[in-house]
């Protein structure tokens, strides 16, 4: 589905990204851990094609199809979508005219519904959103768009124990966890601190960033216990010894 | 004031150029208008004038509460629809009512500039609507100004009166067909807003890229009245310039006033000036500018004369092009103590955060900038009746709407 090859990215002067290599199978999910300012974000901000995230070198291959010079809009109708860490508010622009513009033909009351999202609406988009509401708007307007791989950006940061569950099965069926794994053809990424989200949906693999390089991979479950446990250094240096 | 010292006084003013806005030379445009008859129901006006009339706004459909049409300089269509609502051409009121003169030029002098001298001097077109006491109706009192003839000099003066106690709103379209080359409209309006009375008045302008446009208002507002005024022009202008005047003479008088400007060619110089000369009295004055050409001045002027005074003034611009240009400049005059004034402006371009977050949806740039632009254009507009918010919606959202 997604493959990701000796890709180097740099924001302003900054090279962020090195040499980070990950490939996701179709109908897989996987988790991305990794410290503050690794650049867990600037990996998904490369794979959508935000133009100030520069491919130094590297390719980035979807279905395989070579996308890495492709424009933003292109990959999303590709079937890239994903969940902000941080989104902006548009004023003036109601959720759910959004919802409409992202798919007309979106059932908007029942992805609303599905969110306990009902009274936002008719909201204008994420203006005055607390934290957790910001996580369930980007939830909805992927609902709407239903990609083929969906990248999370911590969709459980800030968001409480009834809406994390929510949000877990959103994430199931944007990456049918409701049908057989070998049936499967939606993928998906993750990126959690604490983890809170893997507790409603099941994820097949998770990486470690440390600065800027995927630097240990496995069980996702073992990989955060070892973090929890001995901090991303230790839990590289114990799981995945050079 | 006498008629003869008015004439006087417009006389002395012929030369007199406006204190904004680009010079016109009035001897190019055409004073002499050829005139039509007078159409008695709204449904047998020329159906180009009913659709222009409709783009701008004006359905004259059985909600609303007076109608008034004019074509170049003949008022083809007048009528009262509300027994609280009295609609008549100027001249015609001019003629009825012998008191009409102590209202005319009593807000906006007569030789207060070169254009509206001009309109003094002539014989005057344009609207007499007045709101009865105690009378109140959420339909609007409709009126379009068609523009229709190449090069005319079109004057308008309007008098507005609503009565102690009354809720009046007017709708007005301006508009211009498209073979329409060139041409000068000047409105002189005034705004008499008694005790308690409340009235929101929503301009909307659909004018020509060669048609010079002068408006001039003067607006009073005594206690504990208010006024909502509205004004959009998204459509090109070749240069548009006013500055409408507002008193707020009585206390707990409120004045709001919204502007929502799309500039692509041009020179568009507005604002607004407000008087705060009464205790407890507030003044709101809110624009939003998007530009992909021309130029923009974007004035406001809030003058604080009492204690208590409240005003607040804003205006935010879009720049889409380098072509264009938005030049803002707030003025707070605060003359007494305890008063409570301020100003916000910011002029940038659009957020690339927020285009690329549509982007990552599957927007294209073009649709997202549109999706963007609308949204900044989607003003909240408090004290007006569903129907003039919904039109006003339709005209901000139009789906042409969007970057360079
Ligand atoms: N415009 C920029 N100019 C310079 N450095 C930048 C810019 N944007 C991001 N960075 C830096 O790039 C690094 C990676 O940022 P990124 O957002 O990818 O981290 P992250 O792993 O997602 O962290 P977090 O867990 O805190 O969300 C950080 O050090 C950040 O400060
Ligand atoms: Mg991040």
């Amino acid at each position: 589905m997604l493959e990701i090859k000796d890709l180097f990215v740099s924001i302003g002067a900054k090279m962020v990204l090195r040499n980070v290599n990950l490939r996701i199978g179709s109908g897989e999910t996987h988790v991305l851990f990794g410290p503050n300012g690794t650049g867990k974000t600037t990996l998904l901000n490369a794979i959508a094609g935000i133009p100030r995230y520069i491919v130094e070198s590297g390719n980035i291959i979807f279905k395989g199809e070579d996308i890495t010079q492709m424009t933003m809009d292109e990959r999303a109708r590709l079937g890239i979508g994903m969940a902000f860490q941080r989104p902006p508010a548009l004023r003036g622009l109601k959720l759910k005219d959004l919802i409409k513009i992202i798919n007309p033909n979106a059932d908007t009351v029942s992805i609303l519904n599905k969110m306990d999202f009902q009274q936002f609406g008719d909201r204008e988009v994420n203006r005055g959103f607390s934290g957790g509401e910001v996580k369930r708007s980007e939830m909805v307007q992927l609902l709407a768009q239903q990609p083929g791989f969906v990248m999370l950006d911590e969709p459980d940061s800030g968001v409480d124990l009834e809406n994390i569950k929510l949000i877990g099965e959103a994430i199931n069926q944007l990456t049918q966890k409701n049908i057989r794994p070998k049936q499967r053809t939606k993928s998906g990424i993750i990126i959690t601190h604490f983890g809170h989200i893997l507790e409603y949906t099941k994820t097949d693999r998770a990486h470690v960033m440390l600065d800027g390089s995927i630097v240990c991979s496995g069980n996702p479950s073992e990989i955060l216990d070892q973090i929890k446990k001995s901090g991303y250094e230790g839990c590289v240096a114990c799981l995945c010894p050079t | 004031m006498p008629v003869s010292n008015i004439e006087e006084r417009a006389k002395k003013a012929r030369e007199k150029k406006a204190v904004y806005g680009i010079d016109l030379n009035l001897d190019s445009y055409e004073s002499e208008a050829k005139s039509y008859g007078i159409i008695d129901e709204a449904e047998d006006l020329p159906e180009d004038v009913k659709k222009a009339a409709l783009d701008v706004g004006v359905k004259l459909d059985n909600q609303t509460s007076g109608a008034y049409v004019q074509m170049d300089q003949t008022p083809v269509h007048t009528k009262s629809l509300f027994e609280g609502v009295e609609v008549l051409d100027t001249r015609t009121a001019l003629k009825r009512y012998d008191n009409l003169q102590d209202y005319m030029w009593k807000l906006v002098a007569p030789d207060a500039d070169k254009y509206v001298a001009d309109v003094a001097q002539s014989l005057p077109a344009g609207y007499f609507v007045r709101a009865k006491k105690g009378m109140k109706t959420v339909f609007p009192v409709k009126s379009c100004l068609y523009l229709g003839s190449t090069n005319l000099n079109q004057r308008v003066h309007n008098i507005i009166i609503a009565e102690e106690g009354s809720e009046l709103h007017i709708i007005t379209g301006c508009t211009t067909p498209a073979h329409v080359q060139r041409g000068l409209h000047i409105g002189v309006s005034e705004f008499f807003i008694k005790k308690g009375a409340h009235v929101s008045f929503t301009m909307i302008h659909s004018w020509g890229k060669d048609v010079d446009v002068r408006p001039r208002t003067g607006i009073i507002i005594e206690e504990g009245g208010s006024l909502s005024n509205n004004y959009i022009c998204l459509k090109p202008v070749k240069t548009l310039q006013m500055f409408p005047t507002a008193t707020l003479a009585g206390v707990g008088a409120v004045a709001s006033f919204n502007t929502v400007i799309y500039s692509s060619t041009g020179n568009i110089d507005f604002g607004s000036n407000i008087i705060l000369a009464a205790p407890e009295t507030s003044a709101e004055s809110i624009s939003r500018v998007v530009s992909v050409g021309g130029e923009v001045i974007a004035r406001g002027r809030m003058t604080g004369k009492v204690p208590g005074a409240r005003a607040h003034l804003e205006c935010v611009g879009l720049l889409l092009s380098e072509k264009g240009r938005i030049y803002s400049i707030p003025e707070l005059d605060g003359q007494s103590k305890d008063l409570d004034m301020s100003h916000e402006a910011a002029v940038g371009r659009i957020s690339e955060e927020e285009l690329e977050y549509l982007m990552a949806r599957g927007l294209t740039q073009e649709q997202a900038t549109s999706v963007i632009v609308r949204g900044f254009l989607d003003v909240e507009i408090k004290g007006l009746p569903e129907e003039l918010k919904q039109q006003i919606k339709n005209i901000t959202q139009r789906e042409d709407l969007k970057g360079a």
